[in-house]
């Protein structure tokens, strides 16, 4: 193919106990799922900060991911129930500001399916597909870097820079 | 004065045939009871016996064809007397819903959407549906000379994942319709055994034994007639038994009804009215009840 | 910052799949890493030696292992670096064993895949902060959840290695299933016999605290510190003052009203009962829903015959607090009742056995019963129709077991050996009787046990079918069983006496119940789950809690056994030490950005945040602000995400390490 073919980035917040371990009988069990999600382990799904969901649209994920224990299921008792609250509020704020249904899935994966997780993962990972990519934050940072373009470093300034932000 | 209950109607091809008194004592029984029926216009084969063994899709269009016609007629229910045609349909809707591809298929072929979830239904639920007080209500004779075996056959219940509506195994749902005549119902083994079903024509002597056996174990347990929901299963019962007697000499006749006859005898129709007639084992209540009677 | 990358290959388990050099050579261009090393196995003595080295020659601050599931090896490379001299909490492990290569096939996708993920960690490990352990108190009591023979064994070994321990059991009396049993596979030895000294030394002994007919209501706090709710059910009789005479039961008017749930319905009990005559305690309980007393207020006959008074009608169900360090699950399984089910049970039942209709078509547990010499026929083979001697038995196995449409994908693993023991118990009492064995396979893995069942068929004489049976029918008194010989390829047909079925053991149905209240996963039958199913067989997730028995998976006595007295050995290592070290991942409140609205408060499932008021010099307050404390604090997190102003944060997991992640996407 001479084309570069355009592959999705899904990144998961998964949570510790369920998911995070489901995931990893996923990988124990050798199933197979595609390889554009990248997991982030939080202690709970009742930590996601809706924030960071944003944030990693913003940072150019195509399909967003968040998955815990089962309702009552929950290492910490109630912290999913926190979770399913914000979630359900936060996915409405989403569709009002025109973002694409699918683009944020929920679910909820125990630590003993890594069968369900990998189904949830290429679930994920087909719909954003089909759905293309997520341009609305791409083409609004656009906007903004050809009005104000960013100075271009070399790598020895990265570096100080980085040590600077220490 | 209530409104009259309207309920669609899939007569499907026996009601016209074979089983021409099923269809008029149906009629009769759901008028009795203050419904009324609105056929489905030009309906069309269910896909039964062959077709869904010979193409799968083409049976899955074949009997959604009827149930796009219902929609389009602007029916929310129906109901499918035969035990076959209520299994296809709700079988071609249980396909559709799980498998998307089948349903864009089968949309596709007959050039149409689904909007609705039309509930077909089977006799016992139509029944259900009416309300079983009307039954009750309307209800001119008791049946108490009658020891009644209910017969389920294969199809009525089953499968039980996409029939969702009595057990598979025990089902009771027609004995508690039966009761509601003043009749006795029994309770025995062959509910839901086999009858040979569309093996009818080609391998007779399948069809024989096992109705036979079907037979014999309702009159063991004490039943002097039987009731079916299925013109299949009352072909095979019924219109066997002529071999049935040709081929063992001691073999007694035994009646076999439709659910529907039986209640209208309870509703007061008589036996002509209702079509028992036509069926090649007699019956007749009164001289039954005399009979019993007398022993 | 410098920071060391180490890539395992774990032998061919990563490197298959990961281009392992590939990976650590892109790594040495990103920002602040100083050295970034690939290695066949980075857990081995070489390669912690080389992480080591590393940290200590090139000076690094934190490294980044990618390796395996952080549930692995955390604590190893956590302890290298401390070695070397570096805080455990500067390390960060990238999952690319369980989360890359194992479920990946395309090398060039899994490749690129790893290097972002290490990349994520590498920014992620920039801002970790280097945190110290936290260390709590240890409470040396250990809680057994159910007095089956496992609970019976873990609570006998915790305190007599000297530790108190709280049994709490809800029937009212210990024993369990293998009190019901007859005799056990393969050695036939009596289970009463075996049982019953053990339930009595459980009694006596002094560090055992036993609570029969009780159930936990509620668990709080964490490994080493639960606090635990009992509540314990009104016998209607004070148990101090009961010598266990059993006037009261016999004299009691109510005999048929109840079926007596020890005999599994085969009988009936009066209204004021103990369960059986072994029971411990032998303290009777009365049953309200029966009893006339609680009817109309009549009756009392056992309150006249009782010479100690201790009969009270209106005892009260007690609610007790305890403070363990430890639970032990031993709460057991059920047979799964094949009756008909409601539409909305996950399992189906069996109408095509007419369990339930035909009276002599009965369970294992039944026919427990039926053989023991203490059951209702007094070990004669009498069929519960009409008492007579069963001629012919037909013995089904794997009724719901191994069978998904009825809802079941699992093997119950006993049924194979105890429909053996059952059909040679009714052999060597019925001499001149048939019994037939329907089964699918025979599993019968264990010491002894492939020869107990060679025993049942070449001795015995058992004849086993290999095939299903399709439909049980009564005709006369006879029950028609239809099946198919698959060896012989043949339908078969039997006309029995009898029929027993072996259905699936299940777990209890409330498990799931007491699964959220003390805080641990179950799988989808209710089964709890194991931390590690090779490893941490033992232990849930949740730390501090371990499992004993058929609460797990299906069980044999042995297996119970074994299980519990690990467990047992589990809590004495929790109590091995004074202090537990705990994992310093707790939220903590930054006193100048707290504005006091304490959300954190409202959603903390563990009270853990506290009010606490800002005062000047001269005492004045000034602002409340909220303060976690670090003792109840779990670390869930949920209160990071619902502070508006983002001023309490997860230690290990704070915004700003989560940004960084998503930032290197």
């Amino acid at each position: 193919m001479s084309e570069e073919k355009w592959e999705p980035k899904i990144v998961a917040f998964v949570c510790n106990w369920c998911t995070y371990t489901g995931a990893d009988l996923a990988g124990t069990s050798r199933l197979k799922y595609p390889t554009n999600v990248k997991l982030i382990r939080v202690m709970c799904s009742g930590g996601i900060d809706p924030v960071f969901i944003l944030k990693a649209f913003e940072r150019g994920a195509d399909g967003i991911l968040v998955s815990g224990c089962h309702p009552n299921d929950c290492h910490y008792n109630a912290g999913n129930f926190h979770a399913r609250r914000r979630w359900e509020f936060f996915d409405e704020l989403l569709k009002f500001l025109g973002i694409e249904e699918g683009r944020l899935q929920f679910s909820w994966v125990s630590a003993s399916e890594g069968k369900k997780f990998v189904d949830v993962v290429t679930k994920v990972t087909n719909d954003v597909k089909a759905m293309g990519q997520f341009k609305a934050y791409k083409d609004l940072n656009d906007e903004f870097t050809a009005k104000f373009p960013e100075p271009v470093l070399n790598e020895k300034e990265i570096i100080m820079s980085e040590e600077d932000a220490k | 004065m209530e409104a009259i209950l309207k309920v669609g109607y899939f007569p499907g091809c026996s009601q016209t045939g074979t089983a021409r008194e099923y269809d008029i004592s149906l009629r009769k029984v759901v008028e009795n009871l203050g419904a009324s029926f609105d056929e489905v216009k030009d309906w069309s084969c269910c896909g039964a016996t062959s077709a869904h063994v010979t193409n799968h899709k083409l049976a899955s269009a074949l009997a959604m064809r009827n149930v796009m016609l219902a929609e389009q007629q602007g029916l929310d229910d129906m109901v499918a007397p035969c035990a076959a045609c209520y299994n296809r349909l709700v079988s071609s809707q249980y396909e559709m819903k799980k498998h998307p591809e089948v349903k864009q298929e089968v949309e596709s072929v007959l050039e149409t959407k689904f909007q609705k979830d039309i509930k077909v239904m089977n006799l016992i639920e139509l029944f259900m549906k009416i309300g079983l007080e009307k039954i009750t209500e309307n209800r001119k004779e008791e049946l108490k000379s009658l020891n009644v075996a209910c017969y389920y056959g294969c199809l009525l219940v089953r499968p039980a994942e996409i029939t969702k509506f009595d057990d598979a195994e025990q089902p009771t749902s027609m004995e508690k319709l039966v009761e509601l005549t003043g009749a006795k119902t029994v309770d025995w083994n062959s509910k839901v055994e086999c009858c040979g079903a569309a093996h009818s024509i080609a391998r007779r002597d399948i069809v024989v034994e096992l109705s036979k056996k079907i037979i014999d174990d309702a009159k063991r347990h004490g039943a002097n007639v039987m009731v079916v929901a299925c013109p299949m299963c009352h072909t095979n019962l019924d219109m066997r038994q002529t071999i049935m007697k040709r081929v063992f000499p001691e073999y007694k006749e035994f009646p076999v009804l439709y659910l529907t006859e039986l209640l209208g005898l309870a509703l007061g129709m008589d036996e002509k009215e209702l079509g028992i007639d036509l069926h090649t084992v007699k019956f007749n209540y009164n001289e039954l009840a005399a009979e019993k009677a007398t022993v | 910052m410098k920071i060391g990358v180490f890539i395992c290959h774990c032998g061919e388990n990563i490197g298959r799949t990961v281009d392992c050099p590939r990976v650590a050579k892109a790594c040495e261009w990103l920002p602040g890493v100083e050295v970034s090393i690939d290695y066949k196995y980075m857990c081995s003595d070489p390669g912690q030696n080389m992480i080591k080295k590393e940290i200590i020659d090139k000076k690094l601050d934190a490294i980044v292992v990618g390796s395996c599931s952080p549930h692995m090896h955390e604590k190893t490379f956590r302890k290298a670096a401390v070695a070397a001299g570096i805080n455990p909490f500067l390390v960060e492990i990238t999952n690319l064993r369980e989360h890359c290569s194992w479920v990946h096939d395309d090398i060039e996708a899994a490749t690129e895949k790893a290097i972002e993920m290490v990349r994520m960690s590498v920014e992620k490990v920039k801002r970790d902060q280097p945190l110290t352990t936290i260390e709590v108190p240890v409470t040396k009591r250990t809680l057994v959840i159910g007095g089956g023979i496992a609970g019976i064994q873990a609570a006998l070994d915790v305190a007599n290695a000297g530790y108190e321990v709280v049994l709490v059991e809800k029937e009212p009396s210990i024993g369990g299933h293998m009190s019901q049993l007859s005799e056990t596979f393969p050695t036939l030895d009596c289970s009463q016999c075996i049982l019953t000294p053990r339930m009595v030394e459980v009694y006596q002994h002094p560090k055992i605290k036993l609570m029969t007919f009780s159930e936990v209501e509620k668990v709080d706090g964490f490994i080493g510190n639960f606090t635990v709710t009992i509540r314990n059910k009104a016998r209607h009789i004070d148990e101090d003052k009961c010598t266990g005479c059993g006037l009261c039961i016999t004299k009691c008017p109510i005999r048929k009203k109840a079926y007596n749930s020890f005999e599994e319905n085969l009988a009936h009990r009066p209204a004021v009962y103990v369960p059986f005559p072994q029971a411990v305690p032998n303290i009777p309980v009365i049953d309200e829903t029966v009893c006339t007393h609680y009817k109309n207020g009549k009756c009392g006959i056992c309150v006249t015959v009782c010479g100690r008074e201790a009969i009270n009608f209106d005892q009260q169900d007690k609610l007790v607090t305890e403070e363990v360090g430890a639970i032990i699950m031993a709460t057991g399984y059920k047979l799964y009742n094949i009756d008909k089910k409601p539409d909305d049970s996950i399992y189906k039942g069996y109408g095509e056995y007419g369990y339930g209709k035909y009276k002599d078509v009965v369970d294992g547990l039944q026919f427990e019963r039926i053989a023991s010499a203490s059951g209702p026929t007094e070990g004669e083979f009498k069929r519960p129709s009409d008492g007579k001697e069963p001629k012919k038995i037909v013995f089904i196995q794997c009724v719901g077991s191994r069978d998904e449409s009825k809802g079941f994908s699992y093997c119950s693993k006993i049924c194979c050996m105890y429909t053996a023991k059952h059909a040679m118990l009714y052999k060597h009492k019925v001499h001149d009787g048939e019994a037939y064995v329907f089964y699918m396979d025979i599993r019968s893995g264990g010491k002894m046990y492939d020869e107990f069942v060679r025993r049942a068929i070449e001795e015995d004489g058992v004849k086993y079918i290999r095939g299903r049976v399709s439909k049980i029918t009564e005709e006369d008194g006879k029950y028609i069983v239809k099946g198919e010989d698959t060896l012989a390829g043949m339908p078969i047909t039997i006309e029995a006496d009898m029929v027993v079925l072996a259905t699936a053991m299940i777990a209890q149905p409330d498990a799931s119940t007491l699964a959220q209240t003390v805080g641990i996963p179950y799988d989808k039958h209710g089964f709890f789950n194991e931390a590690h199913p090779k490893l941490r067989p033992i232990e849930s997730t949740t730390g501090g809690v371990f499992l004993a028995g058929a609460c797990q998976s299906p069980k044999d006595i042995p297996e119970s056994v074994a299980m519990a007295s690990a467990a047992a050995a589990k809590a004495m290592v929790l109590f091995g030490s004074d202090k537990l070290e705990r994992e310093p991942v707790v939220a903590k409140v930054s006193a100048d950005l707290c504005a006091g609205c304490f959300l954190c408060k409202k959603v903390c499932p563990y009270g853990a945040v506290e009010v606490r008021e800002v005062k000047t010099r001269d005492g004045v307050v000034i602002k409340e602000i909220a303060y976690v404390n670090e003792g109840l604090c779990q670390g869930c997190g949920t209160c990071t995400a619902s502070c508006p102003s983002k001023s309490v944060e997860l230690a290990g997991f704070n915004n700003e390490e989560i940004f960084a992640q998503i930032a290197a996407l």
